[in-house]
This record gives C-alpha cells, structure tokens and sequence, in this order.
C-alpha cells in the first residue's frame, strides 16, 4: 500500500476503535436510568457524534467539494423543519378535546 | 456506450456524476428516516402512557447488532483502499467481510422478530411495536438491497477491474457511501427505540 493510503487506512482503524467506545457509553449511560429528556439530549448527541465520525472519515465528507457541502446543509435545515413543524403541532390546543400543549 | 463522467469530474458541478447521484439519493433518504422518525417523536409526546422499551426489546442483541454494522462499515471502505492501492484481492477480502457482515445482522435481527412473534407481539400490538417494526423493518430492507449490490460487485462485476480499474474503484466509493448511511440510520435507531 502507499504512504497515502496506509496513513487513510490508520485513520479508519482510529476512527473504528471511537465509534466501539461511544456504543458502550450510550449503552451504559442507558443504564443510569436519567429522566426523559436529559436521556433523549444525551442519546442523541452521541449519536449525532458516531453519525459525524461515520460521515467524516468513512463517508470522505472531510475533503468533499463544495457543492455536496451545499445540498446536505439544505437537507439538514430541511430536516430540522420538519421535525420541529411536526412538534410543534403539538401545541396547538384543539377545543372540546383534550388534545394540547404538553 | 459509454456513461459519461465516471472517473472525469464535470466541470460544472466538480464532481463525478455517480457521486453526485448518490449524495442526493442519500439525502432524499434522510427525508424517508427523518419522517419516521418524527412520526415517532410526535407519537410518543402525544400518548399518555409509553412502555419500558429497554424491557421489551433486547438491548443486547441490539448493541451486538451495533458493532457488527459498524465493523462492516470499516470493512467496507477497506474494501475501497485495497482497489486505490491496486490490490483485486484484498478488496474481495474486504468486502466479502461487508457482506458476511450484514448477513449476520439480518440473522440477528429475524432472531429478534421471531421471539417477539413467539411471544404474540406485533405490529399491530400497540403503537411502539407498530414504529419498532416499521422502522427496523424499512432499514432491513435497506441492509438487503445494499448486500444484493455489494454481492454483484464482489462476483460479476469485478468484471470491470480488468479494463476500468479507476470506474470499477468509484463504483465501489459510491456502494461505501449507501452502505455508511444504513449504518448511522441504524446509529440512530439503536438509543431511539431500544434504549430511550
């Protein structure tokens, strides 16, 4: 293998070795039994760090050009809204039901 | 016939065609995910009750199921340095192991929904088992139609190395990349339904 290569190689081994550790965190954090949304905040924010290093290092998003940075910044805003539309449905109070804000 | 750019970059976008095709592929399947997974997050806010997910499911089998997805995501950009580097070999190696990879999580996973079903659990049991099946469900799907196509460019389209080595090397770039996504989908999946 070239230098090149080999050196990209070390990186996905490191990069491995991360991903095993931040799967045994979320599951043993899992085990501590916090309440609902400090949980869910955690969980996902180690999530969204595997989904990172995956993105980054496997998915060669460290070096990409432009116009793919382009069309996943508008995936994620799109992706946001419609999470946050959805959830924020939520507060709409429907009369006569008990249908409303949490 | 020759497909046009697929190892010359066009010179409007910078890019080869399949890899632009797959980024925007991908990010129309972040979309499929994401709706499942608000459908999710809006369900469980609305309801008045929510069972112990950890205490129906197997959290176990599910981490074991992590790991191996993830090990099959090194092994698969593996498989991609091996041909950068000229070795037909390893590559077959590499991906092979992707392969046998995504197997063993589809056997792990009929595991799983067999012993729900033994015990009369269904999709149609309660809301959280309707979304559990669902969403491992469509990303099962996923995992098998990845495996399909990595399975024909481990045998007959190996082809291709013979005289395109640079296009039959993108190809497998571009496999990589749809292959990662099921994984962080499955990254994703993991704290969400077994351990939230």
């Amino acid at each position: 293998m070239t230098n090149d290569v080999a050196a990209q190689v070390r990186n996905y081994l490191t990069v491995f070795g991360a991903l095993l550790i931040l799967t045994v965190v979320t599951v043993a954090v899992s085990y501590v039994h916090l309440p609902t949304t400090p949980a869910v905040a955690l969980g996902l924010t180690i999530a969204i760090a595997k989904a990172a290093l995956v993105a980054m290092f496997f998915m060669h998003l460290n070096h990409e050009r432009r116009l793919i940075y382009v069309a996943l910044i508008l995936t994620v805003v799109l992706f946001a809204a419609l999470i946050g539309l959805t959830l924020w449905s939520e507060t709409d109070h429907v009369p006569g039901t008990r249908f409303g804000p949490w | 016939m020759e497909i046009p750019y697929t190892t010359q970059v066009r010179p409007d976008t910078g890019l080869t065609n399949p890899k632009l095709g797959i980024w925007l592929f991908l990010a129309s399947e972040v979309m499929l995910f994401g709706s499942l997974f608000s459908a999710y997050a809006l369900l469980r806010m609305g309801a008045e009750t929510w069972p112990d997910q950890s205490s129906i499911l197997s959290v176990p089998l599910a981490a074991l199921n992590t790991l191996i997805l993830i090990a099959s995501s090194v092994t698969m950009v593996m498989a991609w340095a091996s041909l950068k580097a000229g070795s037909l070999s390893k590559y077959r190696l590499y991906m092979g192991l992707t392969i046998l990879g995504g197997a063993l999580f589809l056997v792990v996973k009929s595991f799983e929904y067999s012993e729900k079903f033994s015990h009369g659990l269904y999709p149609r049991t309660d809301v959280f088992l309707a979304l559990y099946f669902t969403l491992t469900g469509l990303h099962a799907i996923h995992v098998i139609c990845g495996m399909v196509v990595n399975a024909w460019l481990w045998g007959p389209g190996t082809r291709m190395w013979a005289d395109h080595r640079e296009q039959f090397t993108n190809r497998i770039e571009v496999a990589g990349l749809y292959w990662h996504f099921v994984d962080v989908v499955w990254i994703f999946l993991f704290p969400v339904l077994y351990l939230l």
